[in-house]
């Protein structure tokens, strides 16, 4: 049984200029202990996907328009709010893209990893302290000055990457079931990134959490994710195991994408960029979001709509001309 | 003797590491201020000023309403440190008792406008929308209520009564602090820590008393330390009307007014109490800017 299960999800914004469709009818589920990576260009809708299934989006103007969001039997989207702050940072947490704004700068680090405990599981101020403190370390925020004054330092006194895994230890102190990563080391050098993906990865063995990670960097999914589905237009065009999805894209946008990578080229050549623009997401999309953008699209493309189905095993893809055998 | 030795040497190896065990943000606030020289300075002539104001029924060379008009003003002498007024009052025994009421309604009312401006503040730029409106339409129409007709009216209702000017005070001075506050955590509110508190499953409550407050007590506390001072302006401009103190009672306000009215004639009836006040709001000033350095953890220089 998944541990999230969500179906047809549907957020939109009604805004001054129209309605924007953030999230137009995804679907997925996160299997418990495995790693699924949700990439995609800025303003797919890959973070709004998962905000929805907290009750974050702000409102109005954000609205879930239809879907459901299946969390251990119960439906996240229609829960009430007492019973959703029950479950985040309980049961499911969030660490977000930048460490330097999303610690709070008046209190110690120890004092903000303590504070889950103390909200969700009614621990004393001593035993919060000390799982506090032990939590502080397996993330490795090290300080020289020993483990009392690690508790003590207050975020502006550490490093980038020393936040995040302050943001890591905080998310992870209750042992949720689920982590949802948005695009935890955008923000971080190119080095501490590796080291932050290695951490998520260590802690989650331990302690058999499951993990959403979105980002738009491919090559942090290569080397996380068991399985991928890829986000364009607030739709999935293509969800595949990781490999399956490196060795043989089937979307003709996936493919784009692996082209864009400036790995793919011989040193001197010309990066390879999409043409064209995201769609506005104002007006509604007839066929394939991605159709005027696709070199292969056709007439069909533009106005039938696309629809996932299954090409390979657990490989599926939204491109009708892939599922007729034609690409 | 070793023993006790080896347990003395143990002893003052603890000592220091419980000293900086305080991880709250006051007691790390108080360790920071207590660095800051000017500051301590400023506290400690409050804390005097305080005490002197506690103790004037003990202190005072003279009752505050003994007149001596065959002496009238006279400049200050070994019998009258500060002079005497025009009916032969020792203005030093006026000045400490008018300091109790000055001080008392400067605490007082700021009081009140930082536990009612604050809270009030932060609830509706925390909450937003219709209740935000509802809140702030509320405090633009005690703005617009002119305070003197508004102080007239609770007088003919209540009677007169020094607990009514504080209250009165305090219900004007809070409406600004409001404002500031509110201000402030609009822009907070859309903090990632602050996201991260409701991603954390954290309530309004607790979002609102331990992670927006403590942000942006760094302008209440620079508005509080304006606030005393204007506060203490307003007694006696009420005082004036003859809606605050009575005489004979006084404050430093209404001392300052009517040395201000002889100044000509007699400049030390407006000097020492001039004095007063301006000493204590500059020991104000200092403490305040202290604390707000003090409070910020940015600031430590460590």
């Amino acid at each position: 049984m998944p541990l999230l299960d969500v179906d047809n999800l549907r957020t939109w914004f009604y805004t001054r200029n129209g309605v924007v469709r953030a999230v137009d009818g995804v679907s997925f589920h996160v299997e418990p202990a495995e790693t699924l990576g949700i990439v995609g260009e800025s303003g797919s809708g890959k973070s709004v996907a998962n905000l929805s299934c907290l009750g974050l989006v702000p409102s109005p103007p954000g609205k879930i328009v239809s879907g459901s969001a299946m969390f251990d039997g119960l439906d996240l989207i229609k829960a009430p709010l007492p019973v959703l702050r029950s479950i985040r940072g309980k049961r499911i947490s969030m660490i977000f893209q930048d460490p330097m704004t999303a610690l709070n700068p008046y209190m110690t680090v120890g004092k903000q990893v303590m504070e889950p405990l103390l909200v969700h599981d009614g621990m004393n101020r001593a035993d919060a302290t000390d799982r506090a403190a032990q939590m502080l370390e397996s993330v490795g925020l090290q300080d020289a000055a020993g483990p009392e004054a690690r508790m003590r330092a207050y975020p502006h006194q550490l490093s980038g990457g020393m936040r995040q895994r302050v943001m890591i230890a905080m998310a992870l102190v209750t042992n949720p079931q689920l982590l949802i990563a948005d695009e935890p080391t955008t923000a971080l050098d190119v080095t501490v990134q590796a080291q932050i993906l290695e951490l998520i990865k260590q802690m989650q063995q331990r302690l058999g959490t499951a993990v959403i990670l979105i980002t738009h960097n491919l090559g942090v999914i290569a080397g996380t994710c068991d399985r991928v589905v890829v986000m364009y237009a607030g739709r999935f065009l293509e969800s595949a195991p990781t490999r399956d999805l490196f060795y043989s894209p089937r979307h003709p946008y996936t493919r784009a994408l692996m082209d864009s990578m400036p790995s793919a080229r011989m040193p001197g050549e010309d990066l390879y960029t999409i043409p064209g623009l995201p769609p506005e997401l104002t007006s509604e999309i007839a066929g394939c979001p991605f159709a005027p953008r696709c070199a292969h699209a056709n007439e069909i493309c533009r106005r039938r709509p696309a629809m996932l189905q299954e090409v390979a095993r657990c490989h599926t893809t939204a491109c009708t001309r892939v599922q007729a055998g034609e690409l | 003797m070793p023993d006790a030795l080896q347990n003395g040497e143990i002893l003052a190896q603890e000592e220091p590491a419980r000293a900086e065990k305080g991880t709250s943000l006051w007691k790390d606030a108080f360790h920071r201020l207590a660095k800051n020289r000017l500051a301590v300075g400023g506290g400690i002539f409050l804390a005097f000023m305080v005490a002197l104001a506690l103790a004037t029924p003990w202190l005072a060379p003279y009752a505050y309403d003994a007149q001596d008009l065959d002496l009238g003003a006279a400049p200050p002498s070994a019998t009258h440190w500060a002079g005497t007024d025009t009916l032969g009052r020792d203005l030093f025994t006026r000045i400490l008792y008018g300091g109790r009421i000055s001080l008392m309604v400067g605490f007082a009312a700021t009081g009140v406008s930082l536990l009612v401006g604050v809270l009030y503040g932060a609830i509706a730029g925390y909450v937003g929308g219709r209740t935000d409106s509802i809140l702030m339409r509320i405090v633009d129409i005690l703005y617009a209520l002119p305070f003197t007709i508004f102080v007239v009216i609770l007088m003919v209702f209540f009677g007169r009564n020094m607990m009514l000017l504080f209250l009165a005070i305090g219900a004007v001075q809070w409406l600004t602090m409001a404002r500031i506050v509110r201000g402030q955590v609009l822009s907070l509110k859309r903090a990632d820590f602050i996201d991260a508190a409701v991603v954390l499953g954290y309530s309004r409550r607790r979002i609102i008393l331990r992670h927006i407050i403590p942000n942006v007590l760094g302008p209440v506390i620079v508005y509080t330390t304006l606030t005393i001072p204007n506060v203490m302006l307003l007694e006696a401009f009420l005082s004036f009307l003859g809606l605050g103190v009575q005489a004979p009672m006084s404050s430093w306000g209404v001392l300052i007014k009517e040395g201000a009215d002889v100044m000509e004639e007699y400049p030390w009836l407006l000097l020492f109490p001039s004095l007063a006040l301006s000493a204590t709001l500059f020991a104000l000033n200092f403490l305040g800017d202290g604390l707000r350095d003090a409070l910020d953890p940015r600031a430590a220089k460590d």
